[in-house]
């Protein structure tokens, strides 16, 4: 593909070569031959690297996905539409996933908001790249790590032992959907707080003084202005938040404990445990879909809001 | 609303002070701290295991990122001689190389490695000319290579949104002045783009050192730090993994600090 990555007038690559003698006539020939030769070598990594990494993998699991199980485990060369057809088999990965991801996206956002609010409208100047800094290196750091805690929070001597001595007993935590939505929040927290920091930050106070001076209550003009304009970044917050939600393995397997299972770990299961290859691979493809899906939904809501929001201003 | 943004500051560190509380703990139980020690510190270094899991870790992050931040800066400044048809597909591949999920990444790799070693080994030992054929196999190689994907399109991103905005009446103004191309790049476009490509280096070093998913599935038979933590915990929390953990939690905030610091760093006044 890196030769595809520009369009090689024949005449100029090889009018190049003829030119490269000292004829003076065509200069500049030579030097669009070697401009193009230079793009090529700098797309060239990165080009072989999304081919052999990205789209040849893609492919094969996309034909994986309409073969058959061999029977020692594996794949076995078929055309078959049995996969998916077999997908309601994992209905119970799908539907935890399709009900935590949007719900576990919402619960980040109720408690993103205000905090980005503050962050970008109320936090005094000195104190506001300190407050962003301690947002981002959260996420920086291993979730694994982060996550990890919470099995001691959550566990028997964590959180329930401190409740017993109120008189709360037998309480659980851990292992239960509660668990891994508060993980999620956890998890998620600073990727969905960024966005709306950055379109609340860029946001033109002088529309908040021409709203309360016209009349306006503070909360409509919160309504009405601050929440209208912050919308393309809660849209970017809760796609990106939720996309990631779709693959998660980590925080269902830890605080989930295998009762709260998602698609990625029906997905570990098929390919490391039970090795039916092809109905792992149906299920991959299923899952990159309704990200896609899930992606282009986001955009049209995206355009739709800023397009509204430009025909307000006018 | 300032209560609450404290509340969730505590939230998002208490569990991290927690980690880190307890590496210091004398006692072997998570649930009463009983005295300051650090010879979980001791004993986590002296584990044979753990400390190879760290070295795997440390050289496929090293290798990953350096591998990344040369083809996606290669990339970013080849994007900028390209039309827009081509620039569009990149963008959509780098966008996907960044947008699909880690376990789909990892099992796609995985299935394709497996097939292609099935190929290529076979092809290798009948060329060879002695008993012993060199096997491709999972391992180092297939954990730098899967990560350096994400991390390559990360650093591609990264240093084009700085080449946008790179001030083209420099770069002019160095070739109306007769200078070569090569000097050009060197002295005007290379300085402003340093810094989001070591921003991007040091960000592709700690996705790579902290990824659990990918190298879990294409890892082969080595093992990387998230992999060995997380079979330690399964098999049940051990205050070993508190220190290693506060180790590395330190190393990431000093690495993302670093980042921060670099894409903040004004540009050099020409």
């Amino acid at each position: 593909m890196s030769e595809t990555g520009y369009k090689p007038d024949p005449d100029n690559a090889t009018g190049g070569r003829k030119s490269a003698g000292s004829q003076p006539a065509f200069p500049m020939r030579r030097s669009i031959f070697r401009k193009n030769l230079m793009t090529a070598l700098l797309l060239a990594p990165a080009t072989l690297w999304l081919v052999v990494f990205l789209v040849l993998p893609f492919v094969a699991i996309a034909i994986f996905s309409v073969g058959e199980r061999a029977p020692e485990g594996g794949y076995q060369a078929a055309l078959t539409f049995a996969q998916y057809a077999n997908l309601p088999a994992r209905a119970t990965a799908f539907w935890n996933t399709m009900v935590l991801a949007p719900v576990g996206a919402l619960a980040c956002l109720l408690v993103a908001y205000p905090v980005a609010y503050y962050l970008a409208l109320r936090a005094p100047d000195r104190w506001r790249l300190i407050l962003l800094a301690l947002i981002v290196i959260p996420f920086w750091t291993s979730l694994l790590m982060r996550t990890y805690a919470w099995i001691y929070i959550l566990g028997g001597r964590g959180i329930p032992a401190l409740l017993a001595y109120v008189g709360i007993e037998d309480l659980r935590l851990i292992n239960t959907p509660g668990a891994v939505l508060l993980g999620i929040v956890y998890g998620y927290l600073p990727l969905m707080i960024l966005p709306i920091y950055v379109s609340l930050e860029r946001l033109d106070r002088r529309l908040l003084e021409a709203s309360a001076d016209l009349g306006a209550t503070p909360l409509s003009t919160f309504l009405g202005v601050t929440l209208r304009l912050s919308l393309p970044g809660v849209m970017t917050g809760f796609s990106l938040v939720m996309i990631l939600l779709l693959g998660e393995y980590l925080i269902p397997t830890l605080l989930g404990g295998g009762k709260v299972f998602f698609i990625g770990n029906a997905l570990v299961d098929l390919f490391l445990q039970s090795r039916n290859w092809p109905f792992g691979s149906a299920i991959a493809i299923t899952l990159v879909l309704v990200s896609v899906v899930v992606l282009i939904i986001a955009n049209r809501i995206s355009t739709r809001l800023s397009g509204a929001r430009r025909v307000d201003l006018i | 609303m300032r209560a609450f943004v404290i509340a969730v500051f505590a939230f998002l560190y208490l569990p991290i002070a927690l980690v880190v509380l307890f590496s210091f703990n004398a006692g072997h139980h998570a649930s009463e701290f009983t005295g300051f020690s650090v010879q979980w510190y001791g004993k986590a270094l002296s584990n044979p295991f753990l400390v190879e899991a760290l070295k795997n870790s440390l050289f496929i992050a090293t290798t990953s990122a350096l591998l990344a931040a040369f083809c996606g800066t290669a990339a970013a400044l080849g994007l900028q001689r390209v039309g827009t048809r081509t620039r569009a597909l990149f963008d959509a591949l780098l966008g996907a190389a960044i947008v699909v999920p880690g376990v789909v990444i990892g099992i796609s790799t995985l299935v394709a490695l497996v097939q292609l070693f099935a190929v290529v080994n076979p092809f290798l030992a009948s060329l060879w000319p002695t008993d012993q054929p060199p096997r491709l196999a999972l391992g180092y190689g297939s954990i730098i290579a899967a990560h350096g994907l994400f991390s390559m399109a990360l650093v591609t991103m990264i240093v084009g949104t700085r080449l946008g905005s790179l001030d083209r009446n420099l770069v002019e103004a160095s070739s109306d002045l007769y200078a070569t191309p090569l000097t050009t790049f060197r002295s005007i476009v290379l300085p402003q783009i340093m810094p989001a490509v070591i921003a991007g280096f040091l960000l592709a070093f700690t996705f790579s050192f902290d990824d659990f998913i990918i190298a879990f599935f294409v890892a082969g038979v080595q093992t990387t730090l998230p992999i060995y933590v997380f079979a330690s915990i399964r098999r049940g929390v051990t205050p070993e993994i508190n220190a290693i953990a506060t180790i590395v939690l330190c190393a990431s905030v000093v690495l993302v600090l670093l980042a921060q610091w670099q894409l903040g760093r004004r540009k050099p006044s020409p």
